[in-house]
């Protein structure tokens, strides 16, 4: 009979709680860097000049083609040796931003080419410059269209994270593979981060779904 | 034009009545479809015209009433039923509706082979005697996206009269098209009406209605308002709603 | 120390490349397999069987893969079983896999027309066989680009099976970097090879999409 003991696990609670906050940490300070770089990103991409497109079509389709876990191992271990030493916060700050900027950038295009004809012809009969227009009238609208898909990825990214714990960043999954390293309750411990995990997920989309149309994207009638 | 009561009527509606919810679309419908009549339903939008026709091959469950054809009721919960129902009363959408992965040709057969066992050869033998009486024999092999939405409509019916239906159920079929495409769906809806099809037409094609069907229904919030031949209502519309509806349509 | 030269470093990680393809193709065909015997229970059965499977999907879809390959690990050694690296990895990814296929191709068959099961039922066909004959070929031409697309997914999956062990492409990509001191220029090379594999697949799933819009 297979004896499980979720107590012992349950009882190393203040790691388990720094873990999930690193993990929000990380979260929190990522998703506006990666919408920004999106956002600009999204808007060279369609209307900018050709150079500056390819590059950042280079630097999404590197991003999409390579897993996670090689970006994150070549920022840390990699970048050392060409000079430029970081943290295991900060490499997993940097990955983490980039790979959401990357997906970000994609879908916010797709948002922004869905643009209807009509609201560029106003905007320009209406005299505004090509920020105004970008901001006030394109901008908005493509971010409330591709809100979903962009709550998605964030969340794609914040479990991603759980991977930063291999370069010894303090997050969840490190907090719960030192507790089994203590305790040698492996299998309860990853249930218990893995179930958090869950929850966060579940709460980030409601919140994210429930704030995008208040503070992103301007108030719409339903 | 059949005499107005024969044998027993092929579709019998008695006291129908459907809601959607806290709504209620249908408030009580009588009618009696004698074989081989043409009726056509008229009225404005949200009056329930296409929840009645729905009604009648099941696509919608009414929830209070009775609805036979061929004097057996509906019975939603035997699956066996539905589908004898659904051989006896063939539908054409106003969408059309035609299964984009096969050919003309292909759709047309493809009930008569899985329902009526059909062998393959019959079957295509079947549809291409179809095709010429809606008059498209030539586009057996061709793709529903390479044909105009006349030609599509004109497949669609083929396509349920491949069944060999009792009555054909036609909910606005013509609406959905370019007006210069209308006539020809309906010459071939007309020819149906005088080989002695029962028709049950929901159609805002006024002209048609007075020229080929045998009764005209207008529907008003749910209920049949008027009934009568075409003569009396497009001649002589008796309550205010009828004649508000009609006086609409010259605008 | 010894020297590695560029051609040692890339040959040893194209020899653990077989290994990434090799999990990969698995994880892929399996989890597809285990997809489309889902699909076919959450059309067959009723409403109980969808909210199991719609549990299921969440379950992979809000848990980390990582975790995921942790759980199947543990949780067979706890069973008594000898677990390798490489049966934890194929369960863990087959079963990751065949999540998020189904739900894929979920959307694929509600994205066929109303209109369409409508005509298919008003033909008295049987519900088999509207499922067969009407839904299902329209279904699966939507279902092949972000099927296609998904492999890439997969494929960026395995590198995780490094991390309970499995020497795979990352791994041996560790390895190396750690006994060459080149981690740069080893896990540069290791991350080129990933995109070599993976591009290919990208642009052809987006030239699928393509096709299948221009209808």
């Amino acid at each position: 009979m297979i004896q499980f003991d979720f107590l012992a696990v349950l009882a190393e609670w203040p790691l388990l709680l720094k873990g999930l906050a690193w993990t929000l940490g990380l979260t929190l300070v990522a998703t506006p860097l990666g919408l920004i770089i999106a956002t600009l990103g999204a808007w060279s991409r369609a209307s900018g000049p050709a150079w500056l497109r390819r590059a950042l079509g280079v630097y999404v389709e590197l991003q999409r083609n390579t897993p996670f876990i090689v970006q994150l191992f070549f920022i840390f271990f990699g970048l050392p040796a060409a000079g430029l030493k970081l943290s295991p916060e900060a490499a997993s700050l940097i990955a983490m931003t980039l790979n959401l900027g990357a997906y970000g950038t994609e879908i916010l295009r797709a948002g922004i080419q869905a643009t209807p004809r009509g609201q560029w012809e106003a905007a320009q009969s209406l005299a505004l410059s090509p920020v105004q227009t970008f901001t006030r009238v394109v901008l908005p609208p493509a971010l409330q269209r591709v809100w979903p898909a962009l709550t998605s990825q964030i969340i794609i990214v914040m479990l991603g994270s759980a991977v930063c714990g291999q370069i010894s960043t303090e997050e969840l999954s490190y907090a719960a593979n030192l507790i089994q390293s203590r305790n040698f309750r492996a299998f309860e411990a990853f249930i218990i981060a893995t179930l958090t995990y869950l929850a966060l997920a579940m709460l980030a989309r409601r919140l994210l779904m429930w704030a995008g149309p208040r503070f992103i994207f301007g108030r719409r009638p339903a | 034009m059949p005499a107005e009561v024969q044998a027993d009527p092929i579709v019998r509606i008695t006291a129908l009545r459907k809601s959607y919810g806290a709504n209620e679309v249908l408030k009580g419908i009588d009618l009696d479809v004698s074989r081989g009549e043409v009726i056509a339903i008229i009225g404005k939008s949200g009056s329930g015209k296409s929840t009645l026709l729905r009604c009648v091959n099941g696509l919608e469950q009414f929830q209070d009433g009775a609805l036979t054809v061929n004097g057996k009721p509906l019975l939603y919960e035997s699956a066996m039923a539905m589908r004898a129902l659904r051989q006896q009363v063939g539908m054409i959408f106003q969408g059309f509706n035609l299964f984009p992965h096969l050919s003309v040709g292909r759709n047309v057969m493809l009930a008569p082979t899985l329902v009526k066992k059909r062998s393959q050869v019959d079957a295509a033998e079947q549809a291409r005697a179809l095709l010429a009486r809606v008059g498209l024999a030539e586009k057996f092999d061709a793709m529903p996206d390479q044909l105009s939405g006349g030609q599509q409509q004109r497949v669609a019916i083929a396509r349920a009269l491949a069944m060999e239906p009792a009555v054909l159920l036609c909910d606005e079929i013509t609406s959905a098209l370019d007006p210069e495409l209308v006539g020809e769906v309906l010459r071939v809806v007309e020819s149906l009406a005088e080989e002695g099809m029962t028709l049950l037409m929901v159609t805002h094609e006024m002209g048609f209605a007075r020229k080929v069907a045998d009764r005209v229904v207008f529907m008003h919030q749910g209920r049949v308002h008027e009934m009568g031949s075409p003569a009396e209502l497009f001649g002589a519309p008796q309550t205010p709603e009828l004649r508000q509806f009609l006086s609409s349509l010259h605008d | 120390m010894i020297e590695f030269t560029l051609w040692d470093i890339v040959r040893n990680l194209l020899l653990a490349l077989r290994w990434t393809v090799a999990l990969s193709a698995i994880a892929f065909i399996g989890g597809g397999l285990v997809g489309g015997l889902l699909l076919t229970l959450r059309i067959g059965l009723g409403r109980r069987t969808q909210r199991l499977i719609a549990l299921y999907v969440q379950l992979f879809q809000g848990t980390p893969l990582l975790m995921q390959l942790f759980l199947a690990y543990f949780g067979l050694a706890l069973l008594g079983l000898e677990v390798s690296a490489w049966t934890a990895a194929t369960l863990a990814l087959t079963l990751y896999t065949s999540a998020y296929l189904v739900e894929i191709w979920r959307g694929c068959v509600e994205a066929v027309p109303r209109g369409q099961w409508e005509a298919a039922r008003s033909l008295a066909l049987s519900f088999g066989e509207q499922l067969r004959h009407v839904i299902l070929p329209q279904a699966a031409r939507l279902a092949i680009a972000p099927t296609v697309g998904f492999l890439v997914q997969v494929i960026k999956g395995t590198a995780l099976a490094s991390v309970i062990g499995f020497v795979e492409l990352t791994k041996a990509g560790s390895m190396i970097a750690n006994a060459s001191f080149k981690p740069f220029l080893v896990f540069g090379c290791v991350a080129l090879l990933y995109f070599a594999l993976c591009f290919p697949i990208s642009i052809f799933a987006q030239r699928l999409e393509r096709q299948t819009h221009a209808r």
